[in-house]
């Protein structure tokens, strides 16, 4: 933009934030910093607290205790209208009653900022919204009203921009043009974005840092790669993509690997690659790091992989990849997404395979809560509902 | 309300196929055109043609068809004071039912929670007793030797050292009866304000003040408008409370009506009141729409 003026972007910390409705804390003791400029996503499921952190950054909701400061200006105490933040708000919350043009200039003419035609013109562009300038918010289509609710925070030049789901009330095409367009605008800006979502593709497609939440804390911070690589909690493995978990006890240590008994079977997991304190261990190793053999071809295992043996009970070609599910001796279905490099060479539903990953892929996770924590609950009720099918299925 | 989208990809609209006007539309419409036809449209020229007339000479209270324009003449040179005392005092009842209601129905619908259906039976519950009685009660509570009365001469606030019988008393009678026609629109408009609207000024550098003046204010003004309209038109013409709360030098264009009807048997002038003052109402509601800019809202 024409108009960048030289102010210094500071990082946001959020220190021992507390919020208590009642007696159930929505955040618990969050202490969080957020470099200056960044693209951070808070992701988590509903109820988890990031929307509630989000409007304490707002000042829209008052912390039970804690505080909020950028740089090193204390904002806790500020009102919502004292602060240098900005909101685009889930559905957007334009002014019905003001056209796109009004509603841009919002900002600015309560600060009696002058030249308001210029930016909100230079703004609208931005946007690519200029000819808009004198609808009614309602006369926009829905990807239209998202960047009007985008330029409107904008525009006052924010020391951090606040993003409360701002993409979920659009189509899953126009989600994606949106992610994008949202992307090229921080980066051209350089503003803090701070962006609050449940769904864990766009924390990732968008963001630098990811901070997954978890009824009120931080489960896991970092690079989305990072994250997915390596989750530190179940939770963590479940919520962003998913996990192949095995659970298993802690036997010896090898080297620099962690061994792991799980259903007679030995699995490696690097020392460093293991989050696990006690002597239950959940072995976990993302679906797109294994390899599936068939039977006769095991031989061509390297040596120290990690191994098991299976039977495919469900093949699905997704063209990019083809899906397995591979049932394991005690029956537990693991994922296996397979690159379609070479046609034609697929396992069978009903073969015998062998499948093997890395160790360098494998990650220990502390086993004491179960292994489906942070799963989607309607995925869990439907594999409830299969296994009681199955059983019946077998019984008759 | 519609929403127009915009076609990005500049595809053209799928075409609209031309339906015929069904007959089933004008059936709907049927029997309220014909109760409209029967009580008002009938009436209305009646009273319009009665307005003409002319008495029959030395026959009191008998009049024959005539087009007699000069009835408006008379009419208006006897009568504006009282026309203008009816826009006076049904403009000021509105002015305070406005400034009554408005915080009223501002705190059923954002403040109130569960208590707000309550609150709502209670604006409506004056009504299950008929308005001439309430209008009675009223007479009570400010006769000369009530406790209105006597507090306020006790603090030496009324010139005249009563109520009952003056001009205060009929705007507040006014006030009063005609209150819960303001709140209701109003309380319909303000509980559709979505909250997030006010977040969102107050997160776009509006304090409080500003964000009331320039979101929930201008969003408010269908039920303002409707509100002034509902209140005012019917305080203009209405005559009991000057009847019951008033005294002579406080009569109202519909107590100039009554007895002229009623009393003096002067149909004409009695009918070129009635017109006058509908058209003087329908000159005020237009130009006060205009103003209020509310064709556009939403």
């Amino acid at each position: 933009m024409a108009n960048n003026e030289a102010r210094p972007v500071e990082d946001l910390h959020l220190r021992n934030l507390t919020k208590k409705f009642g007696d159930v804390a929505a955040v618990d003791d969050l202490t969080l910093t957020i470099p200056a400029g960044s693209f951070f996503a808070l992701l988590g499921a509903s109820g988890c607290g990031k929307t509630t952190t989000l409007r304490m950054v707002a000042g829209l909701e008052d912390p039970t205790s804690g505080t909020i400061s950028i740089g090193d200006r204390d904002i806790t105490g500020l009102r919502a209208f004292e602060r240098p933040v900005n909101t685009v708000f889930q559905s957007y919350a334009l002014f019905p009653h003001l056209d796109i043009f009004e509603n841009v200039a919002f900002g600015l003419r309560r600060r009696g900022i002058k030249d308001v035609k210029s930016t909100v013109d230079q703004m609208l562009d931005l946007v690519e919204l200029g000819p808009m300038a004198r609808r009614k918010p309602t006369q926009l289509s829905g990807g239209q009203q998202q960047r009007v609710a985008v330029a409107r925070a904008l525009i006052n030049r924010p020391d951090v921009l606040l993003l409360d789901e701002p993409l979920g009330a659009l189509d899953l095409k126009l989600r994606r043009q949106m992610q994008i367009e949202l992307k090229r605008i921080q980066t051209e800006v350089g503003t803090t974005f701070v962006h609050v979502t449940h769904d864990q593709e766009e924390a990732m497609t968008m963001a630098d840092t990811v901070a997954v939440m978890n009824s009120g804390r931080i489960e896991q911070l970092g690079h989305p790669a990072d994250i997915y690589e390596l989750p530190r909690t179940v939770f963590v493995a479940n919520f962003l993509g998913q996990s192949n978990l095995i659970t298993g006890t802690r036997s010896a240590n090898s080297g620099d690997d962690v061994l792991v008994q799980a259903s007679g079977l030995t699995f490696a997991v690097p020392a460093d690659r293991c989050f696990a304190e006690g002597s239950n261990i959940i072995v976990g190793v993302r679906p797109e790091k294994i390899t599936i053999l068939d039977e006769v071809d095991a031989d061509r295992i390297p040596e120290h992989h990690n191994r098991l043996s299976g039977r495919v009970t469900d093949v699905s070609y997704t063209g990019v990849s083809t899906q397995y599910l591979v049932q394991t001796a005690w029956d537990q279905e693991l994922i296996v997404f397979e690159q379609n490099v070479v046609v034609g060479d697929r396992s069978e539903v009903g073969d015998a395979v062998v499948i093997h990953w890395s160790p360098r892929h494998t990650f220990g996770l502390d086993g004491s809560g179960g292994t489906s924590v942070g799963m989607d609950p309607e995925v869990l009720a439907l594999e409830a509902m299969n296994a009681s099918l199955i059983s019946d299925a077998s019984e008759a | 309300m519609v929403a127009v989208v915009p076609s990005t990809g500049g595809q053209a609209p799928p075409a609209v196929t031309v339906k015929r006007p069904s007959r089933t539309g004008y059936i709907l419409l049927f029997p309220g055109m014909a109760w409209l036809g029967v009580f008002f449209a009938i009436p209305f020229v009646t009273l319009f043609l009665t307005s003409l007339q002319q008495p029959i000479p030395g026959k009191s209270g008998k009049y024959k068809f005539g087009l007699e324009f000069g009835n408006y003449v008379t009419a208006f040179t006897e009568y504006w004071p009282v026309f203008l005392r009816s826009f006076v005092y049904a403009g000021i009842a509105t002015i305070l039912a406005l400034c009554i209601a408005y915080p009223l129905a501002y705190f059923i619908a954002f403040r109130a929670g569960k208590w707000r259906s309550l609150m709502l039976v209670l604006v409506i519950a004056p009504s299950f007793a008929s308005f001439l009685l309430r209008t009675y009660a009223w007479k009570t509570i400010l006769s000369d030797e009530g406790i209105v009365t006597s507090t306020l001469n006790t603090l030496h606030l009324l010139p005249d050292g009563r109520i009952l019988n003056t001009g205060i008393a009929v705007v507040a009678g006014l006030t009063y009866n005609f209150l819960p026609f303001m709140i209701l629109p109003l309380y319909a408009a303000l509980e559709k304000i979505d909250p997030r609207l006010i977040e969102a000024a107050s997160d776009l550098y509006a304090s409080p003040q500003t964000a009331f003046r320039k979101v929930t204010w201008p969003l408010s003004m269908p039920g303002v408008v409707a509100g002034t309209l509902l209140t005012f038109i019917p305080a203009a013409g209405d005559y009991i409370n000057a009847e019951l709360l008033g005294s002579t030098g406080n009569r109202m264009i519909g107590n100039a009506i009554q007895t002229n009807f009623i009393e003096f048997r002067d149909y004409p002038t009695a009918s070129a009141l009635s017109f006058m003052l509908m058209a003087a109402i329908l000159v005020l509601v237009f130009t006060y729409i205009r103003r209020a800019g509310t064709e556009d809202l939403l």
